[in-house]
């Protein structure tokens, strides 16, 4: 017994030593490991923070504009004349021109989107897709001022040709040039979903004897739904939230209307109006814009929420 | 090339020819796939093609229903004929399409379409433009009971059909390949992504299925060519080394490449 103890002992010490040496190294990479998640943490929490003092600054500064303004009123009222004497904060007002201008610019941008979508991806010879596609996504990269000033100064004119009533600002063809922009994003996402098609999922289809239409309309774009509805969400996002072409091209009479021919403002482009305007902060003019731009972001995020329920609605697992 | 097949059978089996392969070869690009390939295919019974991969079986599959159109860089010539109107499937003025409504196929990993388990079998059906209610649901009922898939899903008609279980997604797939009537089946290694349960049921159909419909099977398991086909064809390197009477190729191969690879001695 005694014996074997003074044999092992030295060994033990050894062995000791060996662990804690090990367990050392792995602390110091722990430690890096650490800092490293750390960093990465950090890096997400910028996004999260920023949207959160977004939405707190809007929603404290809301609540001051909401002190003086009824909810009922700003919901329902039909007049938005808030740097009048006699002030009215009716946000129908502005909304119908969002809402007019981005249906116009969704008629354009939706289908067109999606029939360029099919075109590349399943009929497009592998050339014409590689030179077309940059050139698409060209279309996604012009400024939108260029695009309000294209819609002021050629389609506006061009129009009234063919409308003489038209007047020289109105939310058809801003929201026919902003559906142009919009294509690209449409279309170019469509695509991606399309071609993550299995191809086996084509074969089967064109192995029944089914054409080439047939494929792409039947089984691949039902196959990729859940990444055209990200799309087509993407495009309402951008159309609701577009400023410079309305603003440019729309005039900026706050107008309650649904009819494109007329001219009108959005939340969007009122938010610029009033921004650059020499209205003193503080305000209830000035804190109009809040109220308005608490709206176009409960807006955005219904839609984005929608988005994210159509994708895991229509997920295909493939 | 042609002449270096064996032919493996004591007499001519005197049945009719569904299809024939005639000098038929094939080129990926620069890459020639097939070597004057050179073979009867028997109407009403169950032809298998084995060989190692990259061997070219799937590619001769392949050319039966022209899915070599879809990509391009795909040359083939020679004649692959269908018996009884001896039309040449590969002539410039045969449209694939026509080709696919009369050779039906299925795959390897099941393919069910996004749809619905009625949909997915009316697929092949409406393609050809029957939308006829009441025929759709009596064809499709036939075709799911032909693919023993019918007791299981009568009642989940609705379901997706990716809801099925991998056996089941399968025999979903080859009732919508029987759905449209074809003459020839074609089934590319359609138990590889199968446990052995569904591989047997998927087994017993297809030999079932032969008393109606001509089938042509690629397959990687030599056991399951030696079950279930009347006729098979080696192939090693893009040619046809051995062909003949199933029991007879694999009992007595008459060529040594054959023997080699049947008896796992291969290279």
């Amino acid at each position: 017994m005694s014996a074997s103890t003074i044999v092992t002992l030295p060994l033990n010490q050894s062995l000791d030593l060996q662990v804690s040496d090990r367990l050392r190294k792995k602390a110091s990479r722990h430690m890096k490991e650490r800092v490293i998640e750390f960093l990465l943490f950090g890096a997400a929490l910028i996004s999260v923070f920023t949207t959160l003092a977004i939405v707190y600054v809007l929603v404290s500064e809301s609540w001051v504009f909401f002190q003086h303004v009824p909810l009922k009123d700003f919901l329902f009222d039909t007049q938005w004349t808030p740097l009048f004497d006699d002030a009215h904060y009716g946000i129908m007002v502005l909304l119908s021109g969002t809402l007019t201008s981005s249906a116009v610019a969704l008629m354009v941008a939706l289908p067109l989107g999606t029939i360029i979508a099919v075109y590349l991806s399943e009929f497009a010879p592998f050339k014409v897709r590689e030179i077309s596609k940059p050139f698409l996504e060209l279309l996604g990269g012009v400024p939108t001022i260029v695009y309000g000033y294209f819609a002021l100064v050629f389609l506006t004119p061009l129009l009234q040709k063919i409308y003489p009533d038209l007047p020289g600002f109105n939310l058809l063809s801003a929201g026919l040039v902003m559906g142009v922009m919009i294509i690209p994003y449409v279309a170019s996402l469509s695509e991606d979903a399309m071609r993550a098609v299995p191809m086996s999922l084509r074969e089967g289809s064109y192995a029944m004897g089914a054409t080439r239409l047939q494929t792409s309309l039947r089984v691949v774009v039902p196959a990729a739904t859940s990444g055209i509805a990200s799309a087509y969400i993407l495009g309402i996002s951008r159309a609701v939230g577009e400023t410079m072409i309305l603003a440019v091209a729309a005039g900026m009479q706050p107008n309650l209307t649904f009819n494109p021919a007329d001219s009108g403002a959005t939340i969007t482009s009122y938010i610029v109006q009033v921004a650059l305007g020499d209205l003193p902060h503080g305000s209830i003019g000035y804190q109009t814009i809040f109220a308005a731009g608490l709206t176009l972001m409960l807006m955005t995020l219904m839609f984005n929420l929608l988005g994210y329920w159509l994708r895991k609605r229509f997920r295909e697992v493939y | 090339m042609s002449n270096a097949t064996t032919i493996n059978m004591d007499a001519d089996p005197k049945l009719a020819i569904k299809a024939e392969c005639r000098n038929f070869n094939f080129h990926y690009g620069d890459f020639q796939a097939l070597k004057g390939i050179n073979m009867p295919v028997y109407d009403k019974k169950i032809t298998s093609l084995i060989g190692p991969s990259g061997c070219g079986k799937s590619t001769l599959l392949r050319s039966f229903n022209r899915m070599h159109d879809l990509y391009p860089g795909n040359r083939y010539g020679g004649e692959i004929v269908m018996h009884p109107d001896n039309t040449n499937l590969l002539a410039k003025e045969v449209d694939p399409i026509e080709v696919r409504m009369r050779i039906s196929m299925v795959f390897q990993k099941p393919n069910p379409f996004p749809k619905s388990v009625f949909e997915n079998v009316a697929y092949s059906l409406r393609v050809r433009g029957i939308n006829n209610k009441s025929e759709l649901e009596d064809r499709v009922q036939h075709s799911l009971k032909g693919a023993a898939l019918w007791d299981e899903v009568k009642n989940r008609l609705n379901d997706l059909g990716a809801n099925l279980s991998g056996g089941q997604q399968q025999r979903l797939c080859i009732a919508r390949a029987l759905a449209s009537d074809p003459e020839i089946i074609l089934f590319d290694e359609p138990t590889s992504a199968l446990d052995p349960i569904a591989t047997a049921s998927i087994e017993e159909l297809v030999v079932e299925l032969c008393e109606k419909v001509t089938i042509l099977i690629v397959t990687h398991n030599m056991q399951q060519a030696a079950r279930i086909s009347d006729f098979t064809a080696y192939m090693y390197l893009g040619e046809l080394i051995e062909y003949g009477v199933t029991d007879q190729v694999f009992i007595k191969p008459k060529n040594k490449q054959t023997e080699d690879y049947i008896t796992g001695r291969f290279g």
